[in-house]
């Protein structure tokens, strides 16, 4: 808690500091490559015959994921506060190979929590990490994913709280961490606003986002929360099928609770035991989600849907062959409910569809579902 | 008279530490865990911390968690740990102490929890993951049927954190003698005293010490200059390696009078609280 409170004051301090945004801004531009192009997928659109599609290209980051908006951030701000060390919990391993890069480029210690079966699924990007000088701590508890990790994650920062930094990568855990990581990821949305009116000269109808955690579509969503004509859908990973109780999907198949330090939507069982999680997608296998955007659901402002691990799959396929890109699986959920909204739309009505990431770390997934 | 008040006021006027023993219900099941209590009780337990076994035990080290993922592969879940109360409350006066994280007993409901717990003879929750800050709600609850809420203090908590646990803590304080989570450890660190001290300033509550007291040494140390000593990870320890259950219970009581004979042998200020 005193680790929190020391976070929250620092964050505090560097939020009104206009040095740190020219710091944040200019690591973003010339080490993160942003911004990202805002994509019209030209055939795609033609393929669904309804709304104009636009691909945020998050995927064109450096490290290949929005993460390391968050994490660029959140480095500055641990240099800021002297930390010589920094750990992170990591799903699909793209926020870990996030955490790893700036750690290597600020030239801090870097130590990545992730689970067992995570390790397995995503070997790629364990390699990486390794390769980018941080020591891969492999975490064998509960379901071995994600939430395993930030629990193993949490107990090393309590247990070297002096030292070191933790660098959470979603829209989770205890404040500030849900608030800090809804404003660095921001930018996403920021830009996306700026590049829509300039090609279309106004709004998008509709913005379209996965929710893991929640980082990308908070960071999307956030600069278009008060442009009210602007309806927002958010995709969780319905596994399995929700029904057979197989899935990540959080707000639609939770209940208020209390985990990692937020209360928010919450996977659990009756006895509010947390319940394992499954998702084709290891970056959106995690049974919580952002306090914010179960806060948007419940005012009416964020509409929820899922999509399928085999849903994902085909979404991941129709994007790389009309348009010759390979979404991370996680943001083909996103393209999953685009491929049943756009349809329905006219022809005159815009989508925004935030490609959260690239597909290069799902490749193995990929080819073991599709033998 | 909430009965841990009662327990610390007996132990004073005897010039005594209490010495608290932690299991986690259900390990490997409740029957077990109900030996191991008499067990305890009568190897010289002054009161007893039940674990809740929690899916997520974030704040604790390896030991504690294994024996709630036993405990939750057994099947045992809140309503368990209290009818295991209830069951004991028929023969024992022991003061008894829920520690548990806040998922479920939120999702077992605040008011319901308070009154089930209270009426099954729990005499005071320790919610390890719901920060005073946090806790308004459901002290609403606990405080209305008379069940402590205790709250942790660290070697990095403030003196204004202090001031908060001082005024909303009931029963005791509870300083975690290291930063860090639960489990045994070699050493304690040497200004352990000092920040007992520091707390006394703020408070007339007994203070407690817990996390990473594994030895009779140890135990007898720190009630040279707390109340209470809290030992979790050790006894979990000795029950996970006591093999099967009549010598689980009979091991964990023989470890625990071990403990006691050492604290009963240390010399210790009578006024201390």
């Amino acid at each position: 808690m005193p680790a929190l409170i020391e976070l929250e004051k620092a964050y505090a301090a560097v939020r009104r500091d206009p040095a740190f945004r020219r710091e944040f801004e200019t690591y973003l531009r010339e080490y993160a490559g942003r911004p990202t192009p805002l994509y019209f997928a030209e055939r795609l659109t033609e393929k669904l015959g309804g709304a104009r599609v636009y691909l945020k290209r998050e995927d064109l980051c450096h490290t290949g994921a929005h993460k390391i908006n968050n994490t660029v951030g959140q480095a500055l701000l641990a240099r800021r506060m002297g930390k010589q060390r920094i750990i992170a919990e990591t799903g699909a391993g793209q926020h870990g190979v996030a955490t790893a890069t700036v750690a290597a480029r600020f030239g801090i210690e870097c130590e990545i929590f992730m689970g067992k079966e995570d390790v397995r699924r995503q070997s790629l990007n364990v390699l990486r990490m390794r390769l980018l000088g941080a020591k891969v701590r492999v975490v064998e508890s509960g379901s071995n994913t994600l939430k395993d990790a930030m629990n193993e994650a949490l107990r090393d920062w309590v247990t070297n709280v002096r030292t070191t930094y933790y660098l959470i990568g979603s829209v989770a855990g205890p404040h500030p961490y849900p608030m800090m990581v809804r404003d660095f990821q921001s930018i996403i949305g920021k830009e996306a606003r700026r590049q829509i009116l300039a090609a279309e000269g106004r709004l998008p109808d509709y913005c379209v986002a996965c929710v893991g955690g929640g980082s990308n579509s908070i960071g999307l969503f956030y600069p278009f929360l008060r442009d009210s004509a602007v309806k927002m859908v958010g995709v969780e990973a319905a596994g399995a099928g929700i029904s057979t109780g197989r899935h990540a999907a959080t707000v639609l198949g939770g209940e208020i609770g209390v985990l990692h330090g937020s209360k928010s939507y919450l996977l659990q069982d009756k006895n509010g035991q947390v319940r394992e999680t499954h998702s084709i997608a290891a970056g959106l296998d995690y049974p919580g989600v952002g306090p914010e955007l179960s806060y948007l659901r419940d005012a009416g402002r964020i509409r929820f849907s899922s999509a399928t691990d085999r849903e994902a799959l085909a979404a991941l396929k129709a994007l790389a062959r009309t348009e010759g890109i390979i979404a991370a699986l996680e943001s083909a959920h996103a393209i999953a409910e685009l491929l049943k909204l756009a349809p329905q739309l006219k022809k005159n009505q815009i989508v925004i569809v935030n490609l959260s990431g690239r597909g290069d770390k799902d490749m193995e997934t990929v080819g073991e579902y599709l033998e | 008279m909430n009965r841990i008040d009662a327990k610390f006021s007996e132990l004073k006027s005897r010039g005594e530490a209490a010495l608290i023993p932690f299991v986690t219900a259900g390990d490997p099941e409740i029957g077990t865990t109900l030996k191991i209590l008499r067990s305890l009780e009568a190897a010289g337990a002054d009161m007893i911390e039940l674990g809740v076994p929690f899916s997520d035990p974030m704040a604790d080290g390896a030991t504690i968690q294994r024996a709630s993922e036993r405990a939750l592969a057994g099947g045992t879940m809140l309503p368990h740990v209290l009818a295991l109360v209830r069951r004991f409350r028929r023969e024992s006066e022991l003061p008894i102490i829920l520690f548990g994280y806040y998922n479920p007993i939120l999702h077992y409901g605040l008011a319901r929890f308070a009154r089930d717990a209270r009426a099954a003879g729990v005499d005071a929750l320790l919610c390890v993951d719901l920060p005073p800050e946090e806790s308004a709600e459901l002290r609403r609850e606990t405080e209305k049927r008379g069940l402590y809420t205790i709250f942790l203090l660290a070697p990095t908590s403030d003196d204004e954190r202090i001031k908060l646990v001082a005024r909303l803590a009931r029963g005791f304080i509870y300083y975690v003698s290291v930063t860090g989570v639960t489990g045994a450890r070699r050493a304690l660190e040497g200004e352990l005293q000092a920040q007992v001290a520091r707390i006394r300033r703020y408070t007339r509550l007994p203070i407690g010490v817990g996390f990473g007291i594994s030895t009779p040494m140890q135990a007898g140390r720190i009630s040279a200059f707390a109340d209470a000593a809290v030992v979790g990870s050790a006894l979990i320890d000795v029950i996970e390696r006591a093999g099967r259950d009549g010598r689980k219970a009979s091991q964990a009581g023989a470890f625990l009078a071990r403990l006691k004979r050492g604290m009963r042998g240390a010399k210790r200020p009578v006024s201390s609280f």
